[in-house]
């Protein structure tokens, strides 16, 4: 029995080329275009089979989009696609000087909640954000010029630290606020 | 190569009939229904002209149920009979009612969900919450004079699945087809956002009698697009109405109220929390039936001060949904208010101040979740309309599965894009073990104690193996409704496991038939009777739609040999419709519906293909 086809890959059933550089309103598009046809809503007054098949597709346009969009996510599957396991949860050895530099973030977060500081932590937060944007970067290189697949995952361990981080900070400016 | 032609999917073969359909708000207070016609959204008036319908039901021996006005009026004389804000007790076990000492109605304390003991036995506020919409269903029917094609149902978007699945469970046991379970503030954005051309980010701010939802949406180009939303499931103008109940008890010194003084004096706390929306101070009196006369002066000013920690209740889920959106409330164009409590001052205030802006009150708050649910349903229902739209929703609050230690593994995140699914894998311990017991659960924390337990099931047929060499897929689907279902697949051998779920709080099958049974003593039409006409209505979709795709695409799409297959299954399910052999009508609808797996898949397949085509080609290809 075929219902939905779920060989296809993320990239193809959104049809974009299969690379970490992205043309987000393209992407926006396509996916608009995609639910606009398989939208469970489409086919609420069909029969079970209609509905069933749509909310196959559906799901599917979901979890592309939800992937395709994140960078991180996408930066992950585009290497699950080479066959490349990025290791996330077994390869934990960072370099020292990465690990040195979480640390003092972690600390001066600390500092930033005990001292009710939410300049502090706006500050850390905006030196955040461009540290991710330059590891984006680097990210897109070793995918789609350079082909460093090692290099590539081993960027997206550091930018999951990286976001943990930022999570964290968002979390505290959060706490402070109410 | 020709481009194939593909019908809109969706769209009725005739367009020139109108398919009816309404949309139902289900509401804590009053409950409302209302239909497209001619193009425009009404709500549908009982006999008397009246648009609302109190949501109460006073249970009588030996008689049908008072429904509406008439129970209301007798709330405080019977109290243990006559149910309201029963929206309240959907989906939820006794000890989930913070408040149920103070609620006047005689509960049964069994595992699941509430049950209460009223004159006609005892009740389900499943079974209850029925009752009103079987009103509604025939105001709309007598209105309308036509066969109804389904229902849009709408719940609070903060509801979690279990009371979905209660408020479904109802809609089944009113005899409704439900099209959909549409959040009531996504129901008011498309009637908002239609009638103005809106395009941007809109808050939808809904306080109700008994809930209160806060909805972030993005409106652009035709797609509602909800990036986040955020709650209280027990939080409404029944609390502000409890505040002055407690302040009147203070005030005068009383002996212990009986369960009639008690609605008496809440129902006199409504009077006065709604006419204090119109006048600075409001004189409350009432004569109790112990001879007690309660005669106070309430001033807006004590008001504010006794329900100021409700107000602030409704800014940190909002707060919450615009954090998950990636907003801040400067980035919000329009608020949209929803509700009857929204009228109050100190809540047009409190938003105002909040969101730096005037709320949106242009719309009745009373209806404008009725008139959008309505707009909803005449397109799910197939009829064309003139603009096209799409709404994307998502599900509330996080599901997850019990893992060691009493913690939640998190496996679908809230605020995802509804339809979704998300797989686990999870292993067997002990060598040889065939079968495995999960739970789910749904909610933000961490411990599973602290969430809502939804359902456990167990896996069994799992093939022997030693321990941690099983790999257990379990897929989480979560559908439009925002409903779940669970299934397991053991992926080493490819063996799926039965998946047996028993919910923690909602009603199994047998539970629903025997509601049904019993809802009969009253009703002229028998189950059996209503089983065919329900099974007719579903053949006579499917005979249609079927005909539909054949003469839009069969040519296109399949072989002659499958196309002469299946057109000889519409023949034979047209011939099943012609008798009243229910077992055999199912049995055709079964084997057409298995016969068009293959063509539905296809022709979804090429509508995607065609809608991409727009792009360039050579992107897709590489
Ligand atoms: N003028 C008013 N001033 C203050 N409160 C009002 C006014 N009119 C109605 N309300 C309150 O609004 C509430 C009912 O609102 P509404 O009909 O929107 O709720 P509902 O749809 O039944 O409930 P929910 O959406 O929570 O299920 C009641 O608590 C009622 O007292
Ligand atoms: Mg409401």
């Amino acid at each position: 029995m075929s219902d939905y086809d779920f060989h296809k890959n993320h990239f193809e059933l959104l049809g974009l080329p299969p690379r970490f550089h992205l043309d987000s309103a393209r992407l926006d598009q396509a996916y608009r275009e995609i639910q606009a046809q398989v939208h469970p809503d489409r086919v609420a007054h069909l029969g079970a089979v209609e509905r069933r098949v749509s909310m196959q597709w559906a799901t599917a346009a979901n979890e592309a989009y939800q992937t395709l969009r994140d960078p991180l996510a996408r930066a992950r599957y585009l290497l699950h696609l080479r066959h490349v396991d990025t290791q996330e949860e077994t390869n934990t050895a960072m370099p020292t000087a990465f690990l040195m530099e979480q640390m003092e973030y972690r600390e001066a977060i600390a500092e930033a909640k005990a001292s009710h500081d939410a300049h502090a932590l706006e500050r850390l937060e905006g030196q955040l954000k461009e540290k991710i944007v330059h590891h984006l970067a680097e990210l897109e290189r070793a995918l789609d010029q350079a082909h460093d697949d090692a290099a590539a995952a081993s960027l997206v361990r550091s930018l999951r630290f990286l976001n943990k981080i930022a999570a964290e900070i968002a979390d505290a400016l959060d706490a402070l606020e109410q | 190569m020709a481009l194939l032609q593909i019908a809109e999917p969706g769209m009725s073969t005739d367009p020139h009939r109108h398919r009816l359909a309404v949309g139902i708000d289900l509401g804590t207070t009053n409950s409302l229904v209302a239909t497209v016609r001619n193009g425009i959204s009404v709500v549908i008036n009982d006999e008397q002209g009246r648009a609302l319908l109190p949501s109460v039901v006073r249970y009588r021996p030996e008689e049908a149920p008072q429904v509406g006005y008439a129970a209301q009026r007798a709330q405080s004389e019977d109290p243990y009979n006559t149910i309201v804000s029963v929206k309240r007790l959907m989906g939820r076990g006794l000890h989930d009612l913070a408040d149920a000492g103070n609620l006047p109605y005689a509960f049964v304390d069994a595992p699941g969900m509430v049950q209460l003991k009223t004159a006609c036995g005892i009740k389900s506020p499943v079974e209850v919450s029925a009752e009103i919409l079987k009103r509604l269903r025939e105001r709309a029917e007598h209105a309308l004079g036509g066969e109804m094609v389904g229902a849009v149902i709408t719940v609070p978007a903060y509801f979690d699945d279990a009371q979905r699945q209660a408020t479904k469970d109802a809609a089944k046991l009113a005899g409704l087809n439900v099209l959909r379970l549409l959040n009531e503030p996504t129901a008011a954005a498309v009637a908002y956002g239609l009638d103005n051309a809106a395009e941007g980010i809109y808050a939808v701010y809904d306080l109700g009698g008994g809930t209160f939802d806060i909805s972030i949406l993005r409106l652009s180009q035709g797609i509602f697009e909800v990036l986040a939303t955020n709650g209280d499931a027990a939080l409404g103008g029944d609390d502000f109405d409890h505040r002055i109940y407690c302040w009147i008890l203070e005030q005068s010194s009383l002996a212990p109220l009986s369960a009639q003084d008690t609605r008496l004096l809440l129902t006199k706390a409504r009077e006065a929390k709604e006419t204090l929306t119109e006048y600075p101070e409001v004189r409350i009196t009432a004569v109790l039936s112990t001879g007690e006369m309660v005669d106070l002066l309430l001033t807006a000013q004590v008001f504010d001060a006794l329900t100021a920690s409700l107000v602030g209740k409704t800014l940190g889920p909002t707060r919450k949904a615009l954090r998950d959106a990636g907003l801040t409330a400067d980035q919000v164009k329009g608020v949209v208010m929803v509700g009857g409590a929204t009228r109050m001052p100190q809540i047009q205030r409190t938003v105002a101040q909040y969101f730096k802006q005037e709320p949106l009150n242009n719309l009745d708050p009373d209806k404008v979740v009725a008139l959008g649910a309505a707009i909803q349903a005449n397109v799910l229902a197939g009829n064309r309309v003139a603009d096209d739209w799409l709404l994307l929703d998502v599900i509330p609050l996080s599901l997850g599965i019990e893992t060691m230690g009493g913690l939640v593994e998190r496996i679908v995140p809230r605020n995802s894009t509804l339809p979704t699914a998300r797989a686990q894998d999870f292993t067997t311990f002990k060598d040889g073990q065939t079968a495995m017991s999960f739970h789910v659960v749904q909610g933000e924390r961490e411990l599973v104690a602290d969430c809502r337990s939804l359902a456990k099931f167990e896996l069994r047929g799992i093939p022997p193996m030693a321990a941690g060499a099983a790999r257990i897929r379990v897929t989480l689907q979560v559908d439009a409704d925002g409903l779940l279902s669970v299934s397991a697949r053991e992926e080493s051998t490819g063996v799926e496991a039965s998946v047996a779920v028993k919910p923690s709080y909602g009603l199994t099958d047998d539970d629903i038939t025997r509601m049904l049974k019993d809802s009969y003593v009253h009703a002229k039409e028998d189950v059996h009777a209503r089983a065919l006409r329900e099974a007719q209505v579903e053949g006579r979709r499917l005979v249609e739609a079927t005909q539909a795709a054949l003469a839009a695409d069969g040519d296109a799409l399949l072989s002659a040999a499958e196309r002469a297959d299946i057109a000889q299954g519409v023949s034979a399910l047209a011939a099943a419709l012609e008798g009243s052999d229910l077992a055999g009508l199912k049995r055709a609808v079964e084997k057409l519906n298995g016969m068009t797996v293959e063509f539905a898949s296809r022709r979804m397949d090429a509508s995607v293909r065609k809608a991409l085509s727009g792009q360039r080609i050579e992107d897709v290809e590489c």
